[in-house]
């Protein structure tokens, strides 16, 4: 392994089926990726081709049921359920396609969540999560509840959650899937700039071929298999291609 | 980040994964007040059949102390009146109990009070799923999830409990009143009524917080995974 790029997530060999009824569907089938650090990652396929299975696992969400995941060289199917509730606390940020800001809670409140189960003590966690909401450019808004603000507001919201404690991967589930075009392009362009400032890798699910322009990789996942990886030097051409036939 | 060991890659001392995540229990007491408080008019309907069945409760036993009341002040005009209003009263008694009949209709009202909680306990957690999800996406352990709803729950019994205690203790005198004449309230041993309420009280807040266990520890044992399947 090269030391200069270290790869922060490794999937080896990962398959996976759900049992559903008395058919067994495998959602993966023998998928091995690299995921450096710092990378922009997106994760493209058509809805069914097990995307979604991959990133959930990527996230520490699911279990593999061969082969296995590593978070930071950390096998993920040998934590048990408190150290997997550490490692979703510390190093994992996690964006919704549906925003999932907790509805009872403030803007500030919901920011500063997971620095309270990372025992944070109040005063700092206030302070930073002001810090945060500044950041993403809601500094203002801190103390309004969630149905107070818009989508693209909500979804900055999720984004200063998920950077709380300081994770070394964000994983973002079609974020900009529930925003219109302008404000998901500032969704996309502000975890560009976060991926960039803080060296934190991204990784989103996506449909969404706005992504394309600022992901360093992207990763085409088809029929449980690895589709493609291109890098971003590759990609203009495919994108043009694409362009075409939308 | 730490240095990569050389050979080993499977090990899990690269980072050290820790396991402390913690929920101060102030803060649970604040999260589980502002969903009540933000959820209010539901929480007030879940609580309404428990102020019902505890007030009931309380009503009964109250009801019970007055007549021991009035059977201790000796007067034989208040034993025939009392048997009058249906109390089965021997010759020689020189308390009431209450009779089967009206303990077995308390424990069926407090029966039915605990399955309406259930009920409207698992349709809260099925309503806030996501919440719960996205909760455990944030690092919370399935404990913190528990001890969220018993809370919760706890706050609305202690409330509804004491509001239902109170409310039937006072039916209680008045229909003593009403019946007896003032010896009913001058006659009775206050000690006793307090006690009626506070093991109405107790009564109450047991029945929610036990009503809440079930549907807290299916709460909790959801996967994350889950709740963000559930929101397509």
């Amino acid at each position: 392994m090269e030391e200069e790029t270290k790869k922060i997530v490794r999937v080896v060999d990962v398959t996976k089926s759900f049992r559903m009824g008395k058919v067994t569907v495998e959602a993966l089938k023998g998928v091995d990726v690299e995921i450096p650090t710092g990378y922009y990652i997106s994760i493209m396929g058509p809805s069914g081709s097990g995307k979604s299975t991959l990133f959930n696992m990527i996230g520490g969400l699911d279990k593999p049921t061969t082969g296995k995941v590593f978070i930071e060289d950390v096998d993920i199917a040998q934590l048990d359920a408190y150290e997997l509730a550490w490692l979703r606390c510390r190093k994992i940020g996690y964006i919704f396609q549906t925003f999932n800001i907790i509805q009872v809670m403030t803007a500030l409140e919901n920011v500063t969540l997971p620095m309270v189960f990372a025992g944070m003590n109040n005063d700092e966690a206030v302070e930073k999560g002001i810090q945060l909401l500044d950041l993403v450019g809601l500094g203002d808004r801190f103390q309004h509840k969630p149905f107070e603000l818009s989508g693209g507001q909500q979804q900055r919201v999720a984004i200063a959650r998920a950077l709380a404690n300081d994770p070394s991967i964000i994983l973002a589930d079609e974020p900009t899937g529930n925003l219109d075009l302008s404000t998901g392009e500032e969704i996309i362009s502000l975890l560009k700039r976060l991926s960039r400032e803080r060296m934190v890798t991204v990784i989103s699910a996506t449909h969404d071929f706005k992504m394309l322009n600022v992901s360093d990789q992207v990763i085409w996942i088809r029929d449980g298999r690895i589709d493609k990886v291109e890098d971003r030097d590759e990609l203009s051409i495919s994108v043009g291609g694409i362009d075409e036939k939308a | 980040m730490t240095e990569k060991p050389l050979s080993s890659t499977t090990g899990k001392n690269t980072f050290r994964v820790d396991r402390q995540v913690v929920l101060p229990f102030r803060k649970s007491v604040e999260i589980a007040f502002q969903s009540i408080r933000v959820r209010f008019f539901r929480s007030l309907i879940t609580t309404m059949s428990l102020v019902l069945a505890v007030s009931f409760l309380s009503f009964a036993s109250v009801n019970t102390d007055a007549a021991n009341g009035l059977l201790q002040s000796g007067d034989p005009a208040q034993r025939q009146a009392l048997i009058r209003a249906g109390h089965d009263l021997a010759e020689t008694d020189q308390t009431v109990g209450s009779s089967p009949k009206q303990r077995w209709i308390v424990m069926l009202s407090l029966v039915v009070c605990v399955v309406g909680i259930v009920n409207a306990q698992l349709m809260a957690v099925t309503e806030r799923f996501r919440e719960i999800g996205t909760m455990k996406c944030l690092g919370a352990l399935d404990r913190f999830i528990v001890r969220l709803f018993l809370l919760e729950a706890f706050m609305q019994g202690a409330v509804g409990a004491a509001a239902g205690a109170v409310i039937g203790a006072l039916f209680a005198l008045g229909n003593g009143m009403f019946r007896f004449g003032t010896l009913a309230v001058t006659a009775i041993s206050w000690s006793d009524v307090a006690l009626s309420v506070l093991i109405a009280v107790g009564t109450g807040c047991l029945l929610s917080v036990g009503g809440a266990l079930y549907p807290a520890l299916l709460a909790a044992r959801m996967q994350p995974v889950d709740a963000m399947r559930a929101e397509h």
